[in-house]
C-alpha cells in the first residue's frame, strides 16, 4: 500500500515537472520580457544590464531550477497587466471557480447517477426514453450555447435568476463565498447547470451502460436465485459494482469541470480564475497564463491521485492480500 | 407413493422473436421424489439450463413459460407473482451455477453474502445469522472458516469458491437444489470433491437435487434417475443404471455409445450420432430425432411420440409403442442393439 502511494506520488511529481517545463517555456518563447519592460528607447547596455540583473542570461537549467523553486513556494511573479502578484490574483479568484465547480460536480454526479440507475432499471419506460433523448442534447450542444439559452429563458424571459456575476459574497478569511447569501446562491444555479450538464449526461450514460452490464452478470443472477430482494440486488450488489469505473471517470471529470469552467465563466461573467485566464490571454499576460497552467495541472494530478486511492478503497481485488493464504 | 418435491407437467417455454415464436422446451414432464437426485443430460441447447431457469422463475425475458405447470411439493409455482416467487427462490429452491469464479460478487465479503442470504429468508438476529454462516462454511469444508468469513471471493480458488456457492445455495435448507453444471468450470481432481460434497450435504438435509450436466460420469456416480433431453423434448427418463447400461431411446443409446471407455481399444474410433441437433424453429415434423435416427420409420416422420414404458424407463419413441406398425427389419436391428421394442413381429423372432 505504502509502496503504491509512493510510486503514484513519484509519477505525479514527474508530471508536474514536465508541466513546469511547458509553462516555463512560455516565458522564453512568447516574446522577450526585457523588450516588454524597457520600452523602445532603452540602450543595448541598459538591456544587457537588466537581463543580467533579472538572471535572464543564466543558463537554461539554472533559470528553470529558479523558476521551479519559486513556483513551489507559490511565487509566480507579477502580472504584466494588473501589476499585482500573480499568486494573490489567482487566490482571490479561486474560491469563485471552486465553488462553481463543486456545485456543478455534485449536481452532475447526483443527477447523473440517479438518472443512469433509473434508465438502466426501467429500460423501456416512457420516462427513460425521454431522459435518454434529452441526454443526447446535453452531450451534443456546446456549453456556451446552453449557457446562453438558459440565460435567455430564466433570466430574460422568466426573470427568475440573475444572468451574470456572483451576487453578494461573504468574506471568510481568505475565502469569499456565495453560499451564504440568497443572491449568491441564486447566481450559482444557472452557471452550475451549464457547467455540469455535459458531465451529467456523460455520467448518466456511463452509469446506465455499466449497470446494464452488471445486471447481466452471473453474480446478479446468483443473487436473484438466492431470493434477495430487488432492492438489495439493484442498490446493493449492482450499484456498488457499477460505481467502480464510474468513480474514476467522475473524479477525472471534476478536473475537467475546473479546467473548462473558462467558457461558462466567460458566458456568465463569473469572476473566477477562468475569466482571469481569458483576460490574460488577450493581454499576453504570461505570468498569469503560466501560473494558471501549473494550477490546473496540479488540480488534475491531485484529483488523479485521490481517484486512484479511492479505486483502491472500493475494489478489494486491488488491495494487497493481508489475511490467510490463497487456497 | 409420496408426493414428489417437484412435479413438471407438459412444460412449454417459448421465446417470441421477430420471426415468430421459438419453442425451446416442448411438452416436458418429469417428477423429482424427496431426497432424489435427478440427472438431466443432453447436448448444448437441448434445454437443460432453460428447464432449471423456468423452475426457479428466472427465465431471461423475452423467454416465458407458455404452457404446462410446475408444482413444488404440490403447490403450483409457475404462476406466482414475482414477489411470491422471490420468497421461494433461495428458501425452498436453491440454485448453483456453472462458474464459481463469477457467481460471487467480487466486492462483497463471503460472510456478508452468506448472512445477507440468511437474513433475507429467516427472521433471526444478525449475530445468529453470522454464527449460521460460520457453521455453513465449516460444513462445506472451508478451512479456518472463522477468518475466511471476512475474505473476498478473489482470495479463494475455484474449488473453494464453488464450496462457498454451495453453502450459499443451501444456506436456508431448500427442499430442492438445481445444480446447473456445477463442475464444468473446475479441474477434474476438484470436480469429484465438489460432487461428493454436494451429494453429502443434500443427503444430510434430505434435499432433492436436479443435476444438470453433460458429464455422464458425474451422472452415473451421483444420480438416482436420469432424464435425457433432445431439442427441448424428453427422450428418455429412468433409473440411472438402466439408462446408462440399457438405453431404450435411440438418441440415449447413441449418447451412451459415444462415451469413451478407459478399457476400450485406444485406436478404436468413438461412436457418434450422424448430423447435429436441429436449430429451434427448424425442428422436423414428427419425432425431433427422426432425421438422425437409424431406426426411423414412416410413423416417426409424421407423428410425435409420447413417452412409452420401455423396460424400467420411459422413452419417447415409437419403438416402444405397441400400436406402431414396426417394419420387421427395424425391429430386428433395434432388438439387436438392446432396445426392448414393444412388439417384436413374428418374422423377426429367431
Amino acid at each position: 500500500m505504502i509502496a503504491y502511494i509512493l510510486r503514484r506520488l513519484f509519477q505525479s511529481i514527474v508530471v508536474m515537472l514536465v508541466v513546469g517545463l511547458v509553462s516555463f517555456s512560455l516565458f522564453r518563447y512568447v516574446g522577450d520580457p526585457v523588450a516588454t519592460m524597457m520600452g523602445q528607447e532603452a540602450s543595448v547596455a541598459d538591456r544587457a544590464e537588466l537581463r543580467e540583473r533579472l538572471g535572464l542570461d543564466d543558463p537554461f537549467f539554472v533559470q528553470f531550477a529558479n523558476y521551479l523553486g519559486r513556483a513551489a513556494s507559490g511565487n509566480f511573479g507579477i502580472s504584466y497587466r494588473l501589476q499585482q502578484p500573480v499568486m494573490e490574483l489567482i487566490l482571490s479568484r479561486l474560491p469563485a471557480t471552486l465553488e462553481l465547480a463543486f456545485v456543478s460536480g455534485i449536481l452532475a454526479f447526483v443527477v447523473g447517477v440517479s438518472f443512469g440507475v433509473y434508465t438502466a432499471l426501467n429500460r423501456s419506460g416512457m420516462l427513460s426514453s425521454s431522459i435518454m433523448t434529452l441526454s443526447l442534447i446535453g452531450v451534443s450542444l456546446p456549453t456556451f450555447l446552453i449557457g446562453i439559452l438558459l440565460i435567455w429563458l430564466f433570466a430574460v424571459e422568466l426573470r427568475w435568476l440573475p444572468s451574470f456575476g456572483r451576487g453578494e459574497t461573504v468574506r471568510l478569511g481568505y475565502w469569499t463565498t456565495g453560499f451564504l447569501t440568497p443572491s449568491g446562491r441564486a447566481s450559482l444555479i444557472l452557471p452550475a447547470i451549464t457547467l455540469g450538464l455535459y458531465q451529467m449526461t456523460l455520467i448518466m450514460r456511463l452509469v446506465r451502460a455499466e449497470m446494464l452490464e452488471v445486471l447481466r452478470s452471473d453474480y446478479i443472477k446468483f443473487a436473484r436465485a438466492r431470493g434477495l430482494s430487488n432492492r438489495a440486488i439493484h442498490f446493493g450488489h449492482a450499484l456498488k459494482n457499477t460505481m467502480v469505473p464510474v468513480v474514476t471517470i467522475a473524479g477525472l471529470q471534476l478536473g475537467s469541470i475546473i479546467a473548462f469552467a473558462i467558457i461558462t465563466e466567460t458566458v456568465f461573467q463569473w469572476p473566477g480564475v477562468g475569466a482571469l485566464f481569458i483576460n490574460s490571454v488577450q493581454f499576453v499576460d504570461i505570468p498569469v497564463m503560466a501560473a494558471y497552467l501549473m494550477l490546473i495541472a496540479l488540480i488534475f494530478v491531485v484529483i488523479n491521485l485521490v481517484v486512484d486511492l479511492l479505486y483502491y478503497a472500493i475494489d478489494p481485488r486491488l488491495r494487497i492480500e493481508q489475511s490467510g493464504a490463497r487456497h | 407413493m409420496t408426493e414428489p418435491v417437484l412435479s413438471v407437467r407438459n412444460l412449454i417455454v417459448e421465446f417470441p422473436t421477430r420471426r415468430g415464436v421459438l419453442r425451446a422446451i416442448d411438452d416436458l414432464s418429469f417428477d423429482i421424489a424427496p431426497g432424489e437426485v435427478l440427472g438431466v443430460v443432453g447436448e448444448s441447447g437441448a434445454g437443460k439450463s432453460l428447464t432449471g431457469a423456468a423452475i426457479i422463475g428466472l427465465l431471461e425475458p423475452p423467454g416465458r413459460v407458455a404452457g404446462g405447470e410446475i408444482r413444488l411439493a404440490g403447490e403450483r409455482i409457475d404462476n406466482l407473482s414475482p414477489e411470491r416467487m422471490r420468497t421461494i427462490r433461495g428458501k425452498r429452491i436453491g440454485m448453483i451455477f456453472q462458474d464459481p469464479l463469477t457467481s460471487l460478487n467480487p466486492l462483497y465479503r463471503i460472510g456478508d453474502q452468506l448472512t445477507e442470504t440468511i437474513l433475507t429468508h429467516e427472521p433471526i438476529s444478525a449475530r445468529a445469522a453470522r454464527d449460521k454462516a460460520l457453521r455453513l462454511l465449516e460444513e462445506v469444508g472451508i478451512p479456518a472458516a472463522e477468518t475466511r468469513l471476512s475474505a473476498y471471493p478473489h482470495q479463494f480458488s475455484g474449488g473453494m469458491r464453488q464450496r462457498v456457492v454451495i453453502a450459499l445455495a443451501l444456506a436456508v435448507d431448500p427442499q430442492l437444489v438445481i445444480a446447473d453444471e456445477p463442475t464444468t468450470a473446475l479441474d477434474v481432481s476438484v470436480q469429484a470433491q465438489i460432487i461428493a460434497l454436494l451429494k453429502r450435504i443434500c443427503a444430510d438435509r434430505g434435499a432433492s437435487v436436479m443435476l444438470i450436466t453433460h458429464d455422464m460420469g458425474v451422472i452415473a456416480e451421483t444420480a438416482d434417475r436420469v432424464c435425457v433431453l433432445y431439442a427441448g423434448r424428453l427422450a428418455e427418463i429412468g433409473p440411472v443404471r438402466d439408462v446408462v447400461k440399457r438405453p431404450q431411446h435411440p438418441y440415449a443409446s447413441g449418447l451412451m455409445a459415444a462415451i469413451p471407455s478407459l478399457a476400450g481399444d485406444p485406436d478404436e474410433k468413438l461412436a457418434q450420432i450422424p448430423g447435429s441437433m436441429p436449430r429451434l424453429g427448424a425442428i422436423p415434423r414428427g419425432c425431433a430425432f427422426n432425421p438422425r435416427c437409424g431406426y426411423a420409420f414412416d410413423r416417426c416422420r409424421t407423428e410425435r411420440p409420447d413417452a412409452y414404458p420401455a423396460g424400467a424407463s420411459q422413452a419417447a419413441c415409437f419403438l416402444h409403442d405397441a400400436a406402431s406398425a414396426l417394419p420387421p427389419e427395424v425391429a430386428g436391428r433395434a432388438a439387436e442393439a438392446g432396445i426392448q421394442v414393444a412388439r417384436v413381429p413374428a418374422e423377426a423372432r429367431p
